[in-house]
């Protein structure tokens, strides 16, 4: 049985709202950190509920509105997200009123400080009283909320899943990750991302659903046929080995992958993973990376699968993010691998 | 596709007892274990109660076999002990003998901390100490639970306010269905902390009289904290192992209330789906369900709305008690704590009851267990855990057909 990406909503720092477009200006900033360009919401949310929203619920229902319409569907059997942080801004919200007395304190951001907030408020929205889930797992977060869409397939009881992830970053969650060492520690060229060689990588955000159907139709993107997730610190060789084995459940090898999506986040310390695959098993392939893009975040790959799902639908690798230059003359086979502090470790397949 | 799944090991920390023994022998003696607000300082200390594991933080350390050297959080030392107490029922001191994975539930992670470093960085954004606020998000007390039990196999964690840990013991399933692992523990874990007193006293849903679920005169929920697991194996491990299991995993549903982010619906939609489906996949008749364990919260919306369900599935409805007025809402442990109670109800053949009820709802025709009942034949338990966002999940555990 084949799983099909049938329509994609993202919101991301880049000019990524309308599906119909791919990647035609890449958007150059020097930030702190990367934030996603807001579109309309009103044009997606009814702005009598939408003027209690945070912006994280707000990116959440319009990503997910977008990619319903793309694939044309109006309920999906299952929604289900994988958030690292849900709403930042609520949480900190709720902090600092009770830091000034316990009393008086408006409930909405408590609200909407629960993890399952952007799943239920998309189900809300809907009236979609089917399957919901949220997972909440640093890096695997997308890719747990992914395994179980491939499941609810599997067990033959849905036949359309939107599955999501999102996240948000804030000024002060900035500051105190930053302290603990995760960013660099002063504003980043988003282009430039790899020049600086300095520990820290770039922060970002991101909101991407995906409808997945079991049946291709007009808008279908590509297959998403595995996800993976390995939590362990790997050397380069062990990851190889994942790698292999991962592919060859597939029964494929990486001579059939046609380009592999990398997750270079410009952190010195643990970039040189993605070196070593990329000089080792990866070296007769095409490499794409996207954080420059996007920004780092627990969701990410989530750009990564609208970034790979679109190069198999265009047949087109844009320019802005090939790694190296080897025009591959099919785009059939795509793997996805990302680690975050060698220690999360993802991997995806999608073939056209 | 018909794999069954067993539970061979339960795991318990809870303010009614420390493991499992010292749980069944509360819920026996109707002991309870809501009382006053001691572990943090609180605008609401003697007025609003909470149900606490009676352990400080360095006794907890100790519990849990951790030196403090490390910085935990309460939440991932709380499910450190109750995640090692179920592996070690399941007999299993080596966990890569199988494709074994860990998921986990909690819905504050490591809020106990953070809300210390907010105080101090709130001030001066370079004051706070990190080693507060670093294990914040909700994997981290995973994967601390992961390396103390050597997984690192299948690890996640799922959040979807109270009904979180049932649906970890559903992913769960799932994963040993499809075949991408053979054994998983399941479970919640989360602490009590002062941002979740206040978040849900600004709903104004907290009772100060302690919680009075099914009651005409309830008031509201009384927080508590723990943690919960329970070992899920495939049939292929319990026949190799050739170990009687404890209780089988016959069924499970999720829906949505899909009505409104914190109340729910009054026709009990979400909770009606969530049951209805677990019931299909058991191929069990509602006759057949000997005891239900309600979500049960004590809030005037839950219990109205569960009722109504309970009335439209069940002719009549069967035993039912909630067991929230012994361990509080565990809010990301719940479905688990009450998972391993339903448990209990069929090793022991007994029913645990709702304390604190003395008033029939005016709205229905039932009444929950009110004592301890003894001697019951107990073969099928539904065991309902319904979470804000509409994030409604019904489990059917059963007597365990296996038998070695």
């Amino acid at each position: 049985m084949s799983v099909f990406i049938n329509g994609i909503g993202l919101i991301s720092p880049q000019q990524t709202a309308d599906p119909a477009l791919f990647l035609p200006d890449v958007m150059e900033y020097t930030a702190d950190y990367l934030q996603v360009i807001n579109p309309n919401y009103k044009e997606f949310i009814n702005p009598i509920a939408a003027r209690r929203m945070s912006r994280l619920i707000k990116m959440g229902i319009t990503s997910a509105k977008i990619a319903l319409a793309d694939a044309g569907c109006q309920m999906p059997d299952a929604i289900i997200t994988g958030t690292g942080l849900g709403s930042v801004e609520d949480t900190e919200k709720i902090l600092t009123e009770m830091n000034a007395g316990e009393q008086l304190m408006n409930p909405t951001p408590f609200i909407q400080s629960t993890y399952n907030t952007i799943s239920s408020q998309i189900a809300i929205t809907l009236k979609c009283h089917n399957y919901n889930s949220t997972y909440v797992h640093r890096t695997f977060s997308f890719e747990s909320a992914l395994q179980d869409a491939l499941m609810q397939f599997e067990e033959k009881v849905a036949a359309n899943v939107l599955v999501g992830g999102i996240d948000e970053m804030t000024w002060n969650h900035l500051q105190i990750t930053r302290r603990a060492g995760h960013w660099k520690t002063d504003p980043v060229n988003n282009l430039k991302l790899l020049s600086y060689h300095t520990p820290g990588a770039f922060a970002g955000e991101g909101a991407a659903y995906f409808l997945l159907g079991n049946e291709r139709c007009l808008s279908t993107y590509s297959t998403l046929r595995d996800v993976k997730t390995i939590y362990n610190r790997e050397k380069a060789t062990h990851v190889e080995d994942a790698v292999k084995t991962f592919l060859s459940a597939n029964e494929l090898d990486v001579n059939q992958l046609d380009a592999v999506i990398l997750g270079y986040n410009g952190d010195s310390r643990y970039d040189g993973l993605y070196d070593q695959l990329g000089s080792g098993i990866f070296r007769q392939t095409q490499q794409v990376w996207y954080k420059h893009l996007c920004g780092e975040y627990y969701t990410s790959t989530g750009f990564a699968l609208w970034l790979g799902a679109n190069i198999l639908k265009h047949q087109l690798v844009p320019a802005a993010v090939r790694f190296n230059n080897l025009n591959p003359d099919r785009l059939q086979h795509i793997l996805i691998y990302n680690q975050y502090q060698n220690i999360n470790h993802s991997l995806f397949l999608i073939s056209r | 596709m018909s794999k069954r799944i067993y539970i061979t090991g339960i795991g318990m920390i809870s303010a009614i007892g420390n493991n499992v023994p010292e749980i069944l022998t509360s819920l026996e003696a109707s002991k309870t274990g809501i009382g006053e607000i001691t572990l943090f300082p609180t605008l609401h200390r003697g007025s609003l109660p909470m149900a606490e594991v009676k352990l400080s933080a360095t006794q907890l350390l100790n519990l849990a076999g951790q030196n403090g050297s490390q910085q935990f959080t309460r939440t991932t030392l709380l499910g450190m002990v109750a995640a090692k107490e179920a592996l070690k029922s399941a007999g299993i001191d080596a966990v890569d003998t199988w494709k074994t994975g860990l998921i986990s539930a909690t819905s504050v992670g490591g809020m106990d901390r953070t809300e210390h470093f907010y105080k101090e960085f709130l001030e001066d954004q370079s004051k706070g100490r990190l080693r507060d606020v670093i294990n914040h998000d909700c994997g981290d007390s995973t994967e601390r639970i992961a390396i103390e039990l050597g997984i690192n196999k299948l690890i996640s964690t799922i959040s979807t306010a109270c009904s979180s840990s049932a649906n970890t013991i559903i992913f769960g399933a799932n994963l040993i269905r499809s075949g991408k692992a053979e054994r998983v523990i399941a479970g919640g874990t989360d602490s009590v902390t002062k941002f979740t007193l206040n978040g849900f006293n600004t709903l104004m849903i907290l009772d100060k009289r302690g919680c009075h679920p099914f009651d005409e005169h309830r008031a509201g929920l009384t927080l508590g904290e723990g943690a919960a697991y329970v070992v899920l194996e495939s049939e292929e491990i319990v026949m190799k192992k050739g170990k009687q299991p404890l209780a089988e995993l016959t069924g499970y549903g999720n829906a949505n209330d899909a009505y409104h982010q914190t109340a729910s619906s009054p026709d009990g939609t979400g909770p009606f789906l969530a049951m209805t489906k677990a019931l299909k996949m058991s191929n069990l008749t509602p006759a057949e369900i000997d005891y239900i364990n309600v979500h049960g919260t004590g809030t005037e919306n839950n219990d109205l709305s569960e009722g109504i369900a309970l009335e439209r599935i069940f002719d009549p409805v069967p035993l039912f008690s909630s067991t929230k007025t012994y361990t509080g809402h565990t809010l990301g442990a719940a479905g688990a704590v009450e998972a391993v109670i339903s448990i209990l109800s069929i090793q022991n053949g007994m029913i645990f009851p709702n304390l604190q009820f003395s008033t029939p709802m005016k709205e229905l025709n039932i009444r929950p267990v009110t004592e301890v009942l003894t001697g019951q034949n107990i073969r099928h338990v539904l065991s309902n855990s319904f979470g804000f966002g509409g994030n409604n999940s019904t489990l059917i555990i059963s007597k365990p057909t296996y038998s070695s």
